[in-house]
């Protein structure tokens, strides 16, 4: 599909999309310039205080925006997941050119100035509102500019926490290896901190030339009116945001990958079929829709026994799927209050990946054949593999492998980079659509090191108790998809860009 | 002293002593002087003798380490430093004129400031323009980077004495302008200052100012008050300090006739 046709296909989602992400750092400026602004001048008068409070203040610019995002999820009242959060975040990390632009703003007016002022007999209200505000504009609005731009970057990453904007576009592209995806979101995004550059440009011009009297008043009145009016915008955005009413809707999520967005979006369209509200908070990143489903800002997403056996509960990994399944099904419920619904039918466990070509020629076919030639080979593996106890560590010493070369990369990039010979082997989903279409290779498991991944359900036990229809759903749903029908539904989107409701749609109808 | 004296010395310095919070060694040490009614006093001295120092504790901008300076009767420190500043007019060099201010915004200042009304505080600004020379059609919405280094100081006057202040604190207010705009506005300030009969204390380093100026001098030198006189009793002064200042004048005399 031409990157044309595609804008002509999602202009609409995209238009969504860009304004959510306008939303965002609009109203993350406003609030940082009203926290920032009065600290830097606080800070002028302070000075024991400035080191402190500067130092925190980089130190927040210096935490990695998804670690940031990571802290706050299980924070009350500022952390969850949505707007809330990434506003928190895009806040923090806005911060910083904001109150140190305000200081040196303010101590960059000339000491004669200043000297001029207090002999006149002004107040120090006096000679920060008439003199020393005034003359520092311009500098703020530099710390401002400064800020906007970095806030229009790091909001691509709230889409991780389920806040919208652009960055949905670019995670989904990095995915599903979709170009047009990525460009659209990529090019938007950085359309948008161009133009916010340009615009405070020229607002900063203004304030660092010449001003006339008279321009300087209607100036100052229209600025005003642009305040006040992206407020009210602000906050009506926001209240229209949280209109929904807790008690009747589903909160469900997913994780950030296709095949988790499919299961809960199959959950959501039969929880519409039945009357149910539904919010989607799909694609979250790493460990955060567990703790949403803990601190009850979810209440459902689809996980594998395996996973909540390890990374969860933190137990070494065992190979019988019967008992995984009952261990967690118990520990879930007295730790967490969560039930876990019946396995679905197939397994998503971790396939070793090489390319079909290597297979062919080495005559490759378990990990214990390629075992001799992992020494000159480079592994890519995803941030999730490298760290959990039955990904890599506990892998190589089963197998005693010893790679050349170790990747940490994100997982939907693993395929085209072994596809396209930068690495030689990954460790990939057993499940995944890409496997037959870039010819890649599933070495066997022989010593079955992997434990098992079985697919089900997680769901807070209140929301079972509050929504009846849902057990129902989720009983229908037990034993209904095997491996085959899952790795083609994972196609159908990875492979032939589907629109997953449609897929679902179709795969709901299909077992009537 | 009695009360009528008192009342009499506008500005005094009881043993006034000031250090730096920083310093060990005094900036000013031990100085004692009054300043009566109507008097223009010139603080003589090279850079770096205390003279500015001593100016910004008559406003309170500085505070004495020990000692006091007592102004209309009251110690500086009882004062309501607002309260202070606001009768007192302060020129420095330069003028210290606000840069996004109009230059009718920064002669009303203090009164605005007095929350005088709209129309008083206008009327006054052109009053203030045309006693210092400015044609105040012309400059009063004009910027202060739109006119010369001597226009501007002739603003940083009319700031000052914009609230009708009792006492005038100047600080080398001539000292940046060339030769010719420096002679023309100390002929006009001297002129100024008698037919207002305000009270002025000036610093400058130039004796020939001092000399023009002044109804007294006094000369500073390393903190501290080397002697307080008439311009007259100055000028046959054989104090060897007094004596270098006015060797100076001399030698731009003799230059002068030979040039």
């Amino acid at each position: 599909m031409s990157f044309w046709r595609f804008l002509q296909l999602n202009w609409s989602e995209l238009l969504t999309l860009v304004s959510q992400h306008v939303q965002l750092v609009l109203i993350a400026i406003v609030v940082a310039v009203a926290i920032g602004v009065p600290t830097g001048i606080l800070l002028t008068r302070h000075r024991a205080l400035r080191g402190p409070v500067l130092g925190v203040a980089n130190v927040m610019q210096t935490i990695p925006s998804l670690a940031l995002f990571g802290f706050l999820i299980p924070l009350p009242f500022i952390g969850g997941i949505g707007a809330r959060t990434a506003l928190v975040a895009l806040v923090l990390y806005s911060l910083l050119p904001i109150i140190r632009n305000t200081i040196t703003g303010i101590m960059s007016v000339e000491p004669s100035v200043r000297e001029a002022a207090v002999a006149m007999g002004m107040t120090d209200g006096q000679i920060l509102r008439q003199v020393e505000l005034p003359l520092a504009m311009g500098v703020i609005v530099t710390g401002i500019r400064v800020a906007t731009v970095i806030a229009v970057g790091v909001t691509t990453i709230a889409a991780a926490v389920g806040a919208g904007g652009l960055g949905v576009y670019i995670f989904r592209g990095l995915r599903q290896y979709d170009n047009n995806l990525l460009l659209a979101g990529a090019v938007s995004a950085a359309l948008l901190a161009l133009a916010a550059d340009a615009l405070l440009g020229l607002l900063e011009r203004r304030f660092k030339q010449s001003t006339r009297p008279k321009s300087v008043r209607a100036f100052r009145g229209k600025l005003a009116f642009s305040a006040v009016a992206v407020l009210v915008i602000a906050g009506v955005v926001f209240l229209w945001g949280r209109n929904g009413d807790r008690a009747t809707k589903v909160v469900i999520g997913s994780k950030d990958f296709t095949e988790s967005a499919l299961l809960a979006e199959m959950v959501a369209q039969m929880l519409e079929a039945r009357g149910v509200a539904v919010e989607r908070r799909f694609e979250l990143g790493g460990n955060l829709p567990h703790d949403a489903l803990v601190s009850g800002t979810l209440d459902l997403y689809p996980e594998y026994t395996g996973t909540a056996y390890t990374a969860i509960l933190h137990h070494d990994p065992i190979t019988d799927p019967r008992a995984v399944y009952d261990q967690v099904k118990r520990e879930y419920a007295d730790k967490f209050h969560v039930e876990v619904s019946p396995p679905l039918g197939f397994e998503n466990t971790f396939a070793i990946l090489i390319r079909g070509a290597e297979a062919r020629k080495l005559n490759l076919k378990t990990i214990s054949d390629a075992a001799p030639h992992t020494n000159t080979w480079r592994a890519g593996f995803g941030q999730d593999f490298i760290s959990r106890k039955d990904g890599y560590p506990g892998f190589s010493q089963a197998y005693g492998l010893k790679f050349a070369e170790l990747r940490e990369m994100d997982l939907s990039l693993t395929y085209i980079a072994l596809s396209s010979g930068q690495v030689d082997l990954i460790a990939a989903n057993s499940t995944d659509g890409r496997i037959a279409t870039l010819d890649l290779f599933q070495l066997a498991d022989d010593r079955h090191y992997f434990p098992p991944y079985e697919a089900v359900y997680l769901v807070r036990q209140d929301t079972l108790a509050r929504v009846p229809a849902l057990r129902e759903i989720l009983n229908k749903l037990a034993n209904s998809i095997n491996t085959e029908e899952m790795r083609r539904l994972n196609y159908e989107i990875d492979g032939n860009r589907r629109d997953p409701k449609e897929v679902i749609r179709e795969w709901i109808g299909g077992k009537r | 002293m009695n009360d009528a004296a008192a009342n009499h010395q506008l500005v005094q310095f009881h043993n006034v002593s000031f250090t730096l919070p920083t310093a060990i060694a005094p900036i000013i040490s031990d100085l004692n002087f009054s300043v009566a009614r109507g008097e223009t006093l010139v603080l003589l001295g090279e850079s770096g003798c205390g003279k500015t120092t001593t100016l910004k504790l008559v406003n309170r901008l500085l505070v004495p380490t020990s000692g006091e300076v007592v102004v209309e009767g009251k110690s500086t420190t009882a004062w309501d430093p607002i309260a202070l500043r606001r009768r007192i007019g302060y020129v420095i060099q330069e003028g210290g004129l606000f840069p996004h201010f109009t230059i009718g915004r920064n002669v009303g200042l203090v009164p605005a400031l007095l929350q005088w009304e709209r129309a008083r505080v206008d009327a006054r600004v052109a009053e203030l323009l045309e006693l210092v020379g400015l044609e105040a059609g012309i400059y009063t919405d004009r910027y202060p980077r739109e006119l010369s280094g001597g226009q501007r100081q002739r603003v940083g006057v009319a700031r000052a004495l914009a609230a009708d202040p009792p006492l005038l604190l100047l600080d080398e207010p001539f000292g940046a302008l060339d030769p010719l705009t420096r002679a023309s506005l100390q002929r006009e300030f001297a002129e100024l200052a008698q037919r207002l009969g305000k009270t002025a204390i000036l610093v400058t380093h130039d004796v020939r100012e001092a000399l023009l100026l002044g109804t007294r001098i006094g000369l500073m030198h390393r903190g501290q008050l080397l002697l307080l006189e008439t311009p007259d009793s100055f000028l046959a002064s054989d104090n060897p300090q007094a004596r270098a200042y006015l060797d100076t004048l001399t030698v731009t005399a003799e230059a002068g006739e030979h040039g």
